[in-house]
């Protein structure tokens, strides 16, 4: 029986603006993942040791700060050093011109503010897909 | 286009008709729920002659990176014309993190100013006229050291603590339902509250000590009437906190004010806040007994919310904000602070600035808003509304205080974050599915990418800028000084004395916020998260 894809929420830093996080959990989770959510005020710490706890393969984030190249960077360094490849999700007020510097530190997708909540699900589906059928991806273990 | 419409529900859920005619009032006492401009219950406005005696002040919500830079933009404001302040805090200030905080970490000066010490505010506030031009601080968790900070940086204005003018935002329990800057658990952040209430009664009566945030509540997703209900249940939590330190509810009752949003239909918005005037003066007069006509008057700022501009085509913000400030206008509001078109993406260029306050001028120098008291007073269709709206706005508080166990447990135990939450989903599968109309989104939408606005910059060179001038004042301050009036805190959290004049005394020793916070914090704990969805 295959369990449902689990997906970590998580509000890094001090940006306590989370209507988009409880949307995309509650869309996530109607669209039949299984959603955990972090609640505010996580450090990337936090966040990675709640990724591993929870085994999760997707870490979405939500920032709305504009910190986001900052609190990315540095989670994208945290899950390495924990030996964790989840796909690492960022939604929130991104401007476009940070979009690829963010694909760059490794983030598999970014779904700025405005974006559909079915596409968030499809985007999830598509990126987990491919990365099972390539050897060289997916999760360590 | 060409389509008849053949049902409207707004989304307090209110179904309207075609026409709207005298049989729709009948039975509505309209004597009695009207009166006149300035005498209870207050529908029609809490002054008798309204803008036509004096406009509503325009309150643009500033302030950014480091003090001086918010200082230039104050100063900017102010020479466009602009007559009040509304000041905005970094994260970390708002959070009782001084700069040099792991936490704080990309976002020194990033959303407000950054303030670790009273060196700050004296920077910000430096030129000023403080005397003359209100100050509205928008800090919650935090807001009792920061307004003790505020009143020292008055007394060196010359400005005694009886004369000081001014509002701190001081809401936490909306804090806990949206905007999510908490830091304390909910018990002594209430004290906190009462300590202000408390203080600024006895001491500094011209202030105002809270404004109560509808808006927050429905950026999180509430309906315009779960927006007033949930602001009043909460606004009666602090008079009751009041009422709770010995203090006559006349005593303070007027000077509590309110803080809500404006988006959405334009006669739900007026309806809204016509009913919530009358509902107030109600609620204040007969569940708390006040007979000066002073307490039962709601006072609001009211300006466009941000959650009803888009990311989409942006340009069309600039024509949301200027109906919001037609709304705000019709409604009677005291205060108006507009969100800027590129709000929906970051903290207001100067340019954007400008446009916002420029808009209010039209609208009450050109428009004719100024003329006369409450233009739409008297139509079959919004009377009925407000009359609706009421009823419900009623209603919904009633489902609090009996179904929830009142405000203070709903967030306590995650309820209200939770039903808020849900109606948040709910709005969003509406504009996703097109049965909520909005331009650039779900109608008239242009596939391709949308220009990139101009954003504001951030220096992270900041952040390095506030440690030092921190390092160097917390080096230059007197230890023995700063360490006693740190104890004092500490001592006035553990038995419960009025935090209000130790913590002014803290300020003055040049103690931290951090450093505040981290007593409070080992008293107090801080707030667990429900985290239901």
């Amino acid at each position: 029986m295959d369990r449902p894809t689990r997906v970590l929420i998580a509000k890094p830093g001090l940006d306590g603006h989370d209507r988009g996080a409880r949307v995309v959990a509650l869309a996530l989770r109607q669209a039949g993942f299984e959603v955990i959510y972090t609640g505010l005020h996580q450090t990337v710490e936090q966040i990675v040791e709640a990724a591993l706890q929870e085994d999760v393969a997707v870490v979405g984030l939500s920032v709305l700060s504009g910190a986001h190249l900052t609190i990315a960077a540095r989670l994208m360094e945290q899950l390495r050093r924990a030996g964790l490849q989840p796909l690492v999700l960022l939604g929130g007020n991104i401007p476009r011109r940070d979009v690829q510097p963010l694909l760059d530190l490794g983030v598999g997708a970014v779904f700025p503010t405005g974006s559909r909540l079915e596409d968030i699900a499809a985007g999830i589906r598509q990126h987990l897909a491919v990365a099972s059928s390539s050897p060289a991806a997916g999760r360590p273990r | 286009m060409s389509k008849a419409v053949t049902e409207v529900v707004l989304e307090s859920g209110i179904s309207v008709e075609p026409v709207y005619g005298p049989e729709n009032l009948a039975g509505i006492d309209m004597e009695r729920e009207l009166g006149r401009p300035g005498d209870f219950p207050f529908t029609r406005g809490i002054h008798p002659l309204m803008y036509r005696a004096r406009p509503f002040t325009m309150r643009q919500y500033a302030g950014f990176g480091t003090p001086e830079e918010t200082n230039a933009r104050f100063a900017f404001l102010i020479a466009n014309g602009q007559d009040a302040l509304n000041v905005a805090f970094d994260l970390p200030t708002q959070m009782g993190l001084d700069s040099s905080d792991a936490m704080a970490e990309g976002e020194v000066g990033r959303v407000g100013m950054a303030v670790d010490t009273l060196a700050d505010m004296e920077i910000a506030f430096d030129g000023i006229p403080i005397d003359q031009i209100s100050v509205s601080l928008t800090v919650n968790a935090l807001a009792a050291p920061i307004m003790a900070m505020y009143f020292v940086v008055a007394e060196r204005h010359g400005v005694p603590l009886t004369e000081v003018r001014g509002t701190a935002q001081n809401d936490i329990l909306k804090e806990y339902i949206g905007r999510g800057a908490w830091v304390f658990p909910v018990e002594p952040s209430l004290r906190l509250i009462g300590d202000t209430i408390e203080y600024c009664t006895r001491q500094a009566p011209k202030y105002y000590p809270v404004s109560v945030c509808g808006y927050h509540i429905r950026e999180s997703g509430a309906n315009p009437v779960q927006e007033i209900a949930f602001a009043f249940c909460i606004a009666r939590e602090y008079l009751r906190l009041g009422l709770s330190r010995g203090l006559a509810i006349d005593a303070f009752a007027g000077q509590l004010s309110f803080n809500f949003d404006i988006h959405g239909n334009l006669f739900e918005q007026v309806a809204k806040f016509r009913a919530a005037r009358r509902l107030w003066a109600k609620t204040v007069r007969e569940e708390f007994g006040a007979e000066d006509p002073g307490s039962m008057k709601m006072k609001m700022i009211a300006g466009g919310g941000g959650g009803g501009l888009t990311i989409e085509q942006p340009e069309n913000n600039i024509v949301r904000g200027a109906y919001y400030a037609l709304i705000s206008a019709l409604s009677g509001a005291q205060t108006m602070a507009l969100c800027s078109y590129d709000e929906a993406y970051t903290i207001p260029t100067e340019k954007a600035a400008l446009l916002s306050l420029r808009t209010m001028q039209i609208l009450v120098e050109e428009m004719g808003l100024r003329d006369t008291v409450d233009p739409l007073g008297g139509s079959y269709y919004v009377e009925w509304l407000t009359h609706e709206m009421e009823k419900r706005i009623a209603a919904e508080i009633l489902r609090v205080d009996t179904g929830w166990g009142g405000i203070v447990r709903a967030v306590r135990d995650g309820t209200v974050q939770k039903e808020v939450a849900h109606q948040a989903w709910r709005y969003e599968q509406g504009l996703q599915d097109g049965t909520i109309p909005k331009v650039g989104v779900n109608r008239h939408r242009v596939e391709e990418q949308a220009p990139e606005v101009e954003l504001h910059p951030y220096k992270p060179e900041q952040a390095q800028a506030s440690v030092e001038r921190t390092r160097q004042v917390v080096a230059g301050r007197d230890p023995v000084a700063a360490e006693a009036a740190r104890r004092r805190v500490h001592q006035a959290a553990v038995d419960g004395a009025n935090l209000m004049p130790p913590l002014i005394e803290a300020t003055r020793a040049y103690v931290t916020l951090g450093e505040i916070t981290g007593v409070l914090k080992a008293v107090f704990g801080e707030f667990r998260e429900p985290g239901l969805f």
